[in-house]
Formats: C-alpha cells, structure tokens, sequence
C-alpha cells in the first residue's frame, strides 16, 4: 500500500502476507490430506494418489482453459456440452465414419483423424463464443450459456440420444494407459498445465490477457488487439474441453449424450478455489490446478469415508463458499 | 455552525489534506476554492461521511461529532451534492427523492401520493417546472442538480455542500441555481460551495478558504478580496518552467497535419460532437488545446487515435502520408500515442506492477525466442523509473500502489518506450500535486526539444500559457481561435472558448 515503501515493519508485515495468501490454498490441502489419511488408511496409498489424479485430470485440462478466460474477465459455461459433443464427434467418427447416401459415399476415420475431429469441434464453438462476445458485445455469460444449450442439442442430434460404445482398444488407451508409469491423461493434463504457465508468465499473449482483464481500455489504448486475444482465449478454452472430452470419452469406452453436464461448474469452482478473480486480471494456472486437486481430493475422502454422495455436494458447496469468502477477505486488505 | 480543526487526510503516497481548520457559518455561502487535486473533494468527502479515518475533528453545532457513514452525516443534517449526480436514471423524480426514506402506509406498502404531494411542493419551491413523475433520464443535467436540491432538502438539511454544481450546466440554468441558493440563504441554511470559477464566487459567495497542496492557505471575506489575489492564492506560485529556444525549429518539420476531422454524434444523425477541425502540428512543437467542458478536447484527441473509426470524417497527414486509423493499434504504429485524461480508467492497469505497465506497448521486443525476457523488460522500466524519477519501492510494485503522479508518469514511461513521434497528453497534470506537475511540464519541453510533436489539452489555463508554443482554442465542437503564445492572454483564450449557442 505505499507508494515509497522502503522496508517498513508494515510492508514486510504485508509481503509476508500476501506471500501467505497465495499458498493458503497449499496449506488447505496439506491439512486436508491429513485429516483424511487419519481418519481412512485407504487414502495415503499410491495406487490412491494415482487415482485421484486420473480423476481430476479431465476438470484440469477444463480448468486450465477456464483460468484464462476468467483472467480476461469472461466466463465459459459452454464447456461441459462442448466436451460432450467432442467426444461424441470423435467416437461417431471413430466407429461409423462419415455415410453420405447421396453420393453413396462412405469415409472412414482413423484414430488420429477423429481425435483431431474432436479437437476442431471444440475450438470451433470456442471461437464462436468469441466471436458473438467480441463482434456482437454479447456478455460472456449470455453467449457461452447459449453454447451450452446449442452444443448440447447438436450432442443429442449426433448421437440420437444413445451412447456411442465399443471405440477400440487403441481408444481407450488415451484414457486407461499407463506411460513411464504415470496415467496418460495425468501426462496429458500435466502437459496442457505446463504450457499454460509458460503461456501465461512469459509470453506476449499471457500478459495480454492479464492486462486485458485487469483494465480492458487501457489495454486497447495501448494497441492491443482485445478482440483477438479474447476469440484466441474463448478458442483455446473449447479446444481444451475438447481435450476433456477425448479423455472421458476414452476412459469409458463410451460417448455419453449426457457427459459433461455441470463440469463447467466444477471448473469455475477450481478456479475461484485456485484464487483466480471472477472480476480478471488477478490469478494464475498453478492456483487453478491446486483448486482442482483440493476438490479431488475432496471428492475422494468423502468417497473412501463413506459420506453420502448427497452429503458430498453439501460439503463441497461449502468448501466453495469458504474459499472465495477468505479469498475476498484478502483482497480487502490489500 | 459547522467547524473542521486540524484535520490530515493521507492516502498511500500524498498527504490529501494537511492540518485544514475551517469555520463555515449559517446563513451564509461558504466558498472553497482551489485547484484540481487541492483537497477540496477529499475535505466534503470527510464532512459528508464518505471518509471516516481521519486525524482531526469535526465540530458541528459546538458538539463533536464523527461520522462512520454517510447516513450519519445525513441524519445530523449534512447534505452533499456530489460533483457527478447520484440519481438513478430510470426511476422517477419523486422515487429518486425518497430513495431510501419512503414513506410507509398502514400496509407496509408505499405511500406513492404522499411522496407525490411532497416532491410536487418541493419542485415548486424551487421553481423546477416538472412532473413528479418525470423519468430522472428525461431531464436535462440542470434539472437533474435542482433534483438533488431537492433531496437534501427533503431531509430538512442544514449544510448543504455543492461540489462544481455549474461544471455541467447553462448561464440561465446558473441563475436559476443561484436564486435558490439565495432563498435557502435566507431560511439560515449553510451553504458550501465549491468552485474554481472566480466570477461565479463573487457573485454568490459570501466567505471564502483557499486550499492549495492540502493546506489551508487563506480565508476570509469575499468582499475583501478581488480575483488576482485569489487566482494567486490558489496557484500559489507561478508555473516554472524553461522556456525552450522557440528559434531552435523555426523552420518546422509538419508532422501532423489534419483536415475538417469531424465526428459523428453517437445517437443522433445529423449532429457532429466535432466539426471541421483542422490544423498542423511541426517538429518539436507543442500545440496546447484548451476548452471549457464538452467542447470536444478529449473527443478529438480520442479521434485522432483511433477510437472512433465508424464516426471519423476528414483527413489525417503523418509526415504527409495519408493515414487511416481502424484502431489504437493503427494510430500507434503510425507514431502517435495518447496519455489519456483518465488515467485510472484508460491508462493504468492498476492490477499489474510497475513494470508490466511500462513495457504493455512494447512487448514485442523485448522478447526472445517468443518468450517474454525478464531481463531486458526489467531493464526497460528500471530505465523509465530513474529518467522520469518515478517513486516507487521497485518495478515490482503494484501501479494501484503509487501516488497519482508517479501513476502519470508511468504512463508517460509506457508511450516514451514506444518512441512515438506525435504525443498526446490529456490533461497530463489533473489531480496530482504540484512538484509532479512541474516535473510534467519539464519533461514535456524536454521532449519536445527531442523532436516530438505535442498536443496537450488542459482545462487550466496557466498550464497551457506555459507550456504551449500555440494556442488552439475550441468550443462546441470546432477550433474557435489559435493563438501563437506570444498574443495569448487568459482574457483572448476564455473568449474564444465560450460557447456563443447557449
């Protein structure tokens, strides 16, 4: 708070505080963890660990794509039907191919060729959320809420409302594999969080959408092109839930027509646990992703505890509410 | 009536007000004068409850008081006015006067046809010919001001603070202002009145305290002083700056050169905010632009740059090449930048630190192997902030952090990265105190020496009289006058400025 701040006691005071904020959210899931292992000796195993991680790997690839548009001040609910709908594309194509009965023309896909399918759905309806937010000025809430249903119908369109099964072993090693002796999609998962760090702290893109989340009419006046830089966000936060969705997909040897649903939520809870303001411009990749694993975590303490999945959501709107409830408390201060 | 002793505001960075006493007295207007960034605001802000952490104490009716909140000061009687109206567009008169405090029936339901009687009588006493039930949107800004009049003194106030309640409004809406201020006079109201318009203060004041850096600096009778003694007072000294050697660039350089730019009004066709705007700008020259309110400073120098790309008309020359602007972006690649007037909603990213704000228009080399170098950025701003002094603990402070000035002046720094070869500064010096606005006008002259091409618009005179080489003056839209500095008095440029429609 001091414009000529040398170290004063108050400064110091403030720093250490601050440092202390920013690793409140470690230090939540350290007692978590704890609390949990005293009370099952099922939770502090490896093969539990590895679990755990399998599971959250799908909301932190959602997450990650979330956390840079909740930076610029957006938001995107449309994640969850857009997950569907990829993995919907990629196992219709991956198991019937392409039928035009017109030209009695039939074309097949290939594994690759239907993951990279899946891929440019999800990017695709990304870019169309940028593109009525950023052409059209309608609020992020607004179109990807649109999204959601749109995407969500085109899913049931596709699929007729039944699962698409029985996808190939080589599929379901995407989402069940083992790699140097870690699951895929933690490799995979881990990979996306890589990059988005990098992406964000050293890269000309990353501080554009800090700065545009912090003061977009600053960052137009300073030649930023706003427009592209948020249809950029919008398209790789679809691309991502399309990632999601590849792997769900994968995992079940299945496309579900219902999959998806409300995992926009649980993004947009990591996100807010990670310490990432919903009002942009404050917030980082790594807080997002120890959001998703204290919400994993979570979710499988009250498993192996024997909590009611009815009691599960309770808590877990809780632990929500609290984190966002400290986070505000913080920023007050500063 | 009401009495203020030794009270010191602080904010991170500036001492907001320096051990201020003040006497205001009932029945009487009490003038506050004083520059942009003298204190005044932040002193109504203390007396009305908006500030509640203070050194010092408020003495009203010879009792102590000190508020948390504004409702406090509201229920002891205090009223204020605010400079930008607190009324709430799309809700009635009479729903705007009683927000907050309507009146209840035996049902628990509003009691609209009191509240109706009630405004219906107050708009008459204040001659404000209206329907209760007029949308507050429909009514034009003078109206609008009587409105929160109304407010006040619907709540029986005894102080009434005006912060600029002519900043935004006609002569003939001014005189009706003043007659009720004169009645509210007469029923031993306390009126506090702040201005920086001298011929408005003798006409309505009765006592006056100047503020000048936070500190009382004089008052007094308003009979007892005349306008240069008070324009002293205020300004306190005179503008130091060096001149610069105006033979240096006889011969100029055109650098800039724009014809009938004009641009369009956003809701209705066929009106212009700008008309017909031309003129040139050389190497190492400063063009000082001055205006009154709404004539259209910031709207051209925001034209100039891009922002209004679907509105624009005209030409625009750059070293004589015709040049079109979609955007900022355009603007900027062309050479020009814009310090804009607000720099807390424009110009900061308030969010990031120092050095992040610096560099945000030059990214683009400091990076290597597409990945931003620490080093070099680092290296950018440490540059900036030992050239233009900027006090900070490190490049790693957070802008919102810093002092108003040394906001400006990173500013400055980020476009002075970006090399540009026309800058434009609007009202590069509001709100920031007075050693930052002459290290302001320095480095202005100091660039300009470099050969840049300046556009400075100010609202303050002695700044532009300064600064300036010439002198264009605008109203309504156009460029009434332009004055070579040597010609231009403060009498030939307000002359210029004022609008001859209303």
């Amino acid at each position: 708070m001091q414009a000529l701040a040398k170290s004063t006691p108050e400064s110091n005071m403030k720093k250490y505080g601050s440092s202390l904020a920013k690793f409140q959210s470690l230090i939540a899931l350290v007692i978590l963890c704890l609390t949990i292992s005293l009370l099952s000796d099922k939770f502090f195993t490896v093969d539990n660990a590895w679990n755990v991680m399998r599971q959250i790997s799908v909301n932190i690839c959602i997450a990650t794509g979330m956390t840079l548009v909740v930076l610029t001040a957006g938001i995107d609910l449309s994640v969850g039907s857009v997950l569907a709908l990829a993995g919907a594309i990629t196992a219709g194509l991956l198991r019937n191919g392409i039928e035009i009965p017109a030209g009695n023309l039939y074309i097949g896909f290939t594994l690759l060729g239907a993951v990279v399918a899946g891929l440019l759905t999800g990017a695709l309806l990304g870019a169309f959320n940028g593109w009525t937010i950023t052409r059209f000025k309608v609020p992020p809430f607004v179109a990807t809420l649109a999204v959601l249903t749109i995407a969500r119908g085109f899913t049931m369109l596709w699929t007729k409302g039944f699962p698409i099964s029985s996808l190939g072993e080589n599929f379901a090693f995407l989402g069940t594999g083992w790699f140097l002796g870690i699951p895929l999609p933690v490799w995979i998962s881990g990979i996306i969080v890589i990059a988005a760090v990098v992406v964000t702290n050293k890269t000309r893109f990353g501080r554009y959408v800090y700065a545009i989340g912090g003061n977009e009419n600053a960052a137009k006046l300073s030649g930023i092109n706003i427009n592209r830089i948020k249809i950029a966000v919008y398209t790789i936060a679809g691309g991502l839930a399309a990632i999601g969705g590849i792997i769900v997909t994968s995992r079940l040897d299945s496309a579900q027509p219902n999959a998806g649903i409300t995992y926009e939520l649980d993004a947009i809870a990591a996100v807010v646990i990670g310490g990432t303001s919903l009002s942009g411009g404050r917030g980082s990749i790594m807080g997002t992703v120890l959001g998703a694993i204290i919400i994993g975590v979570l979710n499988n303490g009250l498993v192996l505890l024997n909590v009611s999945p009815f009691w599960q959501q309770v808590v877990k709107g809780f632990v929500i509410l609290l984190a966002v409830m400290i986070d505000k408390a913080n920023s007050k201060n500063d | 009536m009401l009495a203020v002793e030794n009270i010191t505001k602080k904010f991170p960075g500036v001492v907001a007000l320096n051990n201020v006493c003040m006497q205001l007295h009932a029945g009487k207007v009490n003038a506050i004068l004083g520059e942009n960034g003298a204190g005044k605001s932040t002193l109504m802000k203390i007396l009305s409850g908006v500030y509640c952490e203070y050194e010092g104490r408020i003495l009203y009716k010879n009792k102590h008081v000190s508020f948390t909140c504004i409702k406090d000061a509201q229920e002891c009687g205090i009223a204020i006015i605010h400079q930008e109206l607190n009324l709430i567009p799309y809700l009635t008169i009479t729903e705007n006067i009683f927000l907050g405090r309507e009146i209840i029936n035996t049902w628990g339901f509003l009691d609209k046809k009191a509240m109706r009687q009630k405004v219906q009588s107050l708009l008459r006493k204040l001659k404000l010919d209206v329907e209760p039930d007029a949308l507050v949107a429909d009514l034009k800004v003078g109206q609008q001001q009587v409105v929160e009049i109304a407010k006040a003194l619907l709540t029986e106030s005894e102080v009434i603070i005006m912060d600029e309640p002519t900043s935004a409004i006609s002569e003939h809406e001014v005189e009706v202002l003043f007659a009720i201020i004169n009645d509210l006079k007469k029923e031993n109201k306390t009126i506090v009145y702040i201005s920086h318009k001298l011929d408005e203060l003798f006409k309505i004041a009765d006592t006056f305290i100047v503020l000048r850096d936070g500190c009382a600096v004089e008052s007094g009778e308003m009979a007892g002083v005349n306008n240069d003694t008070l324009i002293q007072k205020m300004v306190g000294r005179e503008i130091k700056v060096m001149r610069k050697q105006a033979a240096q660039y006889a011969h100029r350089e055109e650098l800039l050169r724009v014809e009938n730019i004009g641009l369009k009004h956003r809701g209705k066709s066929g009106e212009n905010i700008l008309t017909n705007i031309s003129f040139t700008l050389g190497k190492g020259e400063i063009v000082g632009i001055f205006g009154l309110m709404g004539a259209g400073r910031t709207e051209l120098v925001e034209t100039l740059f891009g922002l209004h790309p679907k509105r624009f008309e005209g030409e625009i020359f750059v070293e004589g090449n015709k040049v079109k602007f979609k955007s900022p972006a355009d603007a900027i690649d062309a050479g020009l930048a814009l310090v804009p007037e607000d720099r807390k909603k424009d110009g900061l990213v308030p969010g990031l630190d120092v050095k992040k704000n610096i560099s945000l228009t030059t990214l683009k080399d400091l990076q290597v192997g597409g990945l931003l170098n620490e080093n070099k950025e680092a290296e950018l701003a440490e540059k900036y902030i030992g050239e233009l002094k900027i006090k900070t603990s490190s490049h790693g402070q957070m802008a919102k952090n810093l002092s108003g000035g040394n906001q400006q002046k990173i500013v400055l720094a980020k476009w002075l990265a970006k090399g540009p070869k026309v800058l434009m500064l609007d009202e590069p010096t509001r709100g920031i105190d007075i050693n930052a606005k002459n290290e302001i006008y320095k480095l202005i002259l100091q660039l300009a020496d470099a050969g840049l091409g300046i556009i400075m618009v100010s609202s303050e005179l002695p700044e532009i009289l300064a600064v300036s080489d010439r002198i264009l003056v605008m109203a309504e839209g156009s460029i009434t006058a332009e004055i070579p500095v040597s010609e231009a008095t403060e009498n030939t440029i307000l002359k210029a400025a004022i609008p001859k429609t209303i």
